[in-house]
């Protein structure tokens, strides 16, 4: 058993030590807004913070986040930065399929929790590594600009 | 909501069931059910309760005065539950605040798609225009009975009651009801026929920005998707593909992963489509690490085993022969052209790549199978999933679930995922749900691409200057080959030749002809289907004539149609709104194309910055946009900026290509995608004035690629004929 720190909670899994981050989460600890889309870190579908910090769960063991702190999709309204972004996200309809926004969420909020009036070269570095097949990165644009304008 | 115990109730969810922020703020126990996750308001949702109001099967109005749609199309990302749920709103007078939508169950006789003949299914970009007329009547019968038990419940005519978001009103005896409080009584009233709706100076709704009915839950996390589905004793599957299209397998060796704790077994499938051996087991990371154990022999001697620079060689050895006639006007031969512009143009393999990797939950029990999926062509998904199992269609059961991108590989026409699943749960199941989880790279590997095609086109000109004639011969593989959809002896899919045998262009002689090649690389429409390449080369190769009589692009197509009104609205509206002709900075051009697809005509102005050799940056596209009458102008801006990132993506870079028979690449590092930093602005204006909507999913895509090859044309003189751009040094960034 691995007990880890999601959401402000304890939670056990009994995942082997080599099992993706990702996976503990989907399958083990039923918190599916995460994403699975390539699995190498090259999509940015699974993009969760580990202690802060935008990291791409698909590739990241179980091994490596024992004892760090994990934020998901379900909680990171809990945070001001996460709110604004959600809400800017609902605002500005970013979503099409929307299968792809739990990670572009979560790539957002890491990059307003650092930067809070990000230039459109910021946001090109910080939201290039997640993929939208939709193509709603006018709206992804928008939408960081507005939730930034928010927590002004 | 947010605790562990509300998302494993979600895990186990039914339908989508998506709501308004204001239904969630309602507080009543439904409202409360919605917010925690759609299994429990699908199952207080479950047929008709005392009380509700149902005249017939796509809408309901609850004692609770929520209304819910049933939306019978696909919500693969393109807004439509959003749509069917104005039109039924509007005609209804609900108030937007009390309308829910969930997917409606797989049932053709009441949910064909008008447009699909008697399936049950989503594309064409005709969910809006098919629905038009069905989803307002429904509005509107409701309406009706809510009326009519009102008159009933104050003793007042019918004609004297009034309905305005949501409340039904008479005014004379200060008497006003919600519906739900209405909806027992109305649903004890006979259905009425042919009730009158609205003339389109009473919309409320249409034609107004409404916020989608999934953005929260897709901004939150909840929506549930296909991969999110987890079910008592649910099983996870994941499969060892064929390396090669139609290799078989010859024996499999699976000691090593049987052996591995969590693994339940390792199966061979068989379905109409191919084979292949799947690994079952309690999770995808135990089944993805077993499969890496277990060893299979193909039987690769009736596989395919070329390369694509071979397949392009033949197609073009092809393209010097005639093919089968789809269009001739004139005589080409007798044009009296002096001189001619030829071009030929390659398109390879596109891959979708939904995000959302192929996935199917399969279940069979005793009574017969049940699915839970991301369903998009339902009625095939029942056909061949049964016959699979020797059942009867009805007997399949579909849950049809958001899609995570579809981009046309959903609705796929032999079903071929759904039956995998249905075949893995056939031969490994034992009784139990299986999902089948495909990795990125059996998505990328799993065929069913754009085709590849080859293009030859030859323009004759006068001795003014003037295009006087026009061949255009293509070669590639029909989609529709070898389908029940194929047109029974038609000679030619119209899939191949859409888009290039409509050719907008008043031009006197005019000869279009096509080859089909077969090949064991299996294909399927992708998004704007045969417009994916019909438009770039037709667009294209005007620019070329236009560079060669020395004319502007603009000018040319506008002197080529006259006797086209809705292509030169959209082409003057986007010219005009982009400033066409008027001076850019240095290093920048514009290029125009415009098509029509799918009922509607888009013309889009690229502007182009060149930024280093080779290097080019899309800075804006401006679309003019004929899709007839505009039932929800943001989630129309949606799918043009939808279409043109998908589309720019397309001819910029990536594409399927094959060696020896095997697809050469397996995932986003090396299938690159359009990303963020290389999305233009997207400015889109509408031609005002349609009557009815028409086609909206697809058409701003084939114009893109044409308006950035011509702005690139203009800039630097660089022919694009070899796509994507990359082929020919050309990088967008």
């Amino acid at each position: 058993m691995t007990t880890l720190d999601v959401n402000g909670k304890q939670l056990e899994t009994d995942a082997s030590p080599d099992t993706p981050l990702l996976w503990v989460l989907r399958d083990s600890l039923n918190l599916t807004g995460t994403k699975f889309g390539c699995g190498i870190a090259q999509c940015g579908a699974c993009t969760v913070h580990v202690d802060g910090m935008a990291t791409r769960s698909c590739v990241l063991p179980l091994s490596a986040v024992e004892g760090k702190k994990i934020t998901t999709i379900e909680n990171v309204n809990a945070d001001a930065a996460g709110k604004a972004v959600q809400d800017a996200w609902i605002a500005e309809n970013v979503a099409q399929c929307g299968y792809c926004q739990s990670g572009q969420i979560m790539s957002a909020t890491a990059l307003l929790a650092k930067n809070k009036a990000p230039t459109d070269a910021d946001i090109d570095a910080a939201m290039s590594g997640n993929i939208c097949r939709c193509a709603t990165y006018v709206r992804i644009r928008a939408a960081i600009k507005r939730a930034a304008a928010a927590l002004a | 909501m947010n605790n562990d115990k509300s998302f494993s109730i979600l895990n186990v969810s039914d339908q989508p069931v998506v709501t308004r922020r204001g239904v969630l703020k309602a507080g009543s126990a439904l409202s409360l059910a919605i917010a925690a996750g759609p299994l429990l308001t699908a199952c207080a949702a479950k047929g008709p309760v005392a009380g509700t109001l149902a005249p017939g099967p796509f809408l309901r109005v609850g004692s609770d005065n929520v209304v819910t749609v049933i939306a019978r199309n696909a919500e693969i990302g393109q807004g439509v539950f959003t749509g069917l749920a104005t039109l039924i709103a509007e005609e209804l007078d609900a108030d937007w605040n009390q309308v829910v939508v969930e997917a409606a169950p797989a049932d053709p006789t009441k949910y064909a798609n008008p447009g699909f003949g008697p399936m049950q299914g989503t594309g064409g970009s005709n969910s809006m225009a098919s629905s038009w007329e069905q989803m307002r009547q429904a509005g509107a019968v409701a309406r009706a009975m809510l009326v009519a038990a009102a008159a009933d419940q104050w003793g007042v005519p019918a004609a004297e009651i009034t309905v305005s978001a949501g409340v039904v009103s008479h005014a004379g005896k200060s008497k006003s009801a919600k519906f739900g409080e209405l909806a027992g009584r109305a649903a004890q009233l006979a259905v009425p026929k042919d009730v009158a709706l609205k003339k389109p100076e009473q919309f409320v709704l249409i034609g107004k920005d409404a916020a989608r009915v999934d953005a929260k839950a897709k901004a939150t996390g909840t929506a549930t998707y296909t991969q999110d589905v987890k079910l008592p004793d649910m099983k996870v599957a994941v499969i060892i593909a064929p390396p090669k299209f139609g290799a078989t397998v010859k024996s499999f060796d699976a000691t090593a992963a049987k052996a591995i704790a969590g693994v339940s077994d390792v199966v061979q499938f068989k379905h109409s489509v191919r084979e292949g051996v799947a690994v079952i087991a309690k999770d995808y990371w135990t089944a993805k690490k077993a499969r890496e154990s277990v060893k299979v022999v193909w039987d690769e001697s009736k596989a395919y085993t070329k390369g694509t620079d071979q397949m392009f060689a033949e197609y073009k050895a092809l393209a010097a022969k005639p093919g089968v006639e789809a269009k001739k006007v004139g005589d080409v031969t007798k044009a009296g052209a002096v001189r001619f512009v030829e071009a030929t143009y390659e398109f390879p393999y596109l891959p979708h790549a939904a995000m959302e990797p192929l996935n199917c939950v399969a279940h069979i029990t005793d009574a017969g199978c049940e699915l839970w999926t991301g369903a998009q062509l339902q009625t095939m998904d029942q056909t061949l999933a049964a016959a699979l199992l020797g059942i009867k269609p009805e007997q399949v059961k579909i849950n049809s679930l958001f899609a995570g991108g579809s981009f046309g590989r959903r609705s796929n026409p032999k079903s071929d995922f759904v039956q995998e699943a249905v075949a893995i749960a056939k031969a490994g199941g034992q009784g139990k749900p299986v999902k089948l989880v495909w990795s990125r790279e059996d998505d990328m590997h799993g065929g069913f691409y754009r085709p590849a095609f080859f293009h030859a086109l030859k323009a004759g000109l006068d001795a003014k200057g003037n295009l006087v004639s026009w061949e255009h011969r293509l070669v590639g593989q029909s989609i529709l080959d070898g389908t029940p959809l194929m047109p029974p002896g038609a000679p030619i899919d119209p899939l191949s030749i859409e888009g290039a045998a409509n050719l907008p262009y008043d031009v006197p002689n005019l000869t279009v002809d096509v080859h089909s090649p077969k090949s064991e690389v299996t294909v399927q429409w992708w998004r704007s289907v045969g417009s994916t390449h019909t438009a770039y080369a037709t667009e294209n190769f005007l620019d070329e004539v236009a560079r060669a009589t020395g004319k502007d692009p603009l000018e040319l197509r506008r002197s080529l149609l006259a006797k086209q009104p809705r292509h030169l609205a959209v082409l003057n509206l986007a010219a005009e709104k982009a400033g066409w002709g008027q001076k850019l900075p240095a290093g920048m051009s514009r290029g125009i194309a415009v098509h029509e697809c799918f009922g509607s005509v888009v013309a889009e102005v690229a502007e182009v910055r060149q930024v280093a050799a080779g290097k080019y940056k899309v800075e804006r596209v401006v679309c003019g946009v004929d899709c007839g009458l505009v039932i929800n102008p943001n989630v129309v801006k949606m799918q043009v900026e939808s279409s043109i990132g998908l589309g720019l993506g397309a001819v910029a870079q990536g594409g399927i290509t094959l060696k020896d028979g095997k697809v050469e690449q397996s995932n986003f590092h090396d299938q690159p995608v359009l990303r963020l930093n290389q999305m233009p602005a997207v400015d889109v204006h509408f031609v005002a004035g349609g009557a009815k909507p028409t086609g909206i999913g697809e058409p701003g895509l084939p114009p893109i690629g044409p308006a950035v090859a011509g702005a690139i044309l203009a800039l630097s003189g660089k022919s694009l004929h070899a796509l994507p751009f990359t082929r020919s040094g050309v990088t967008l960034v």
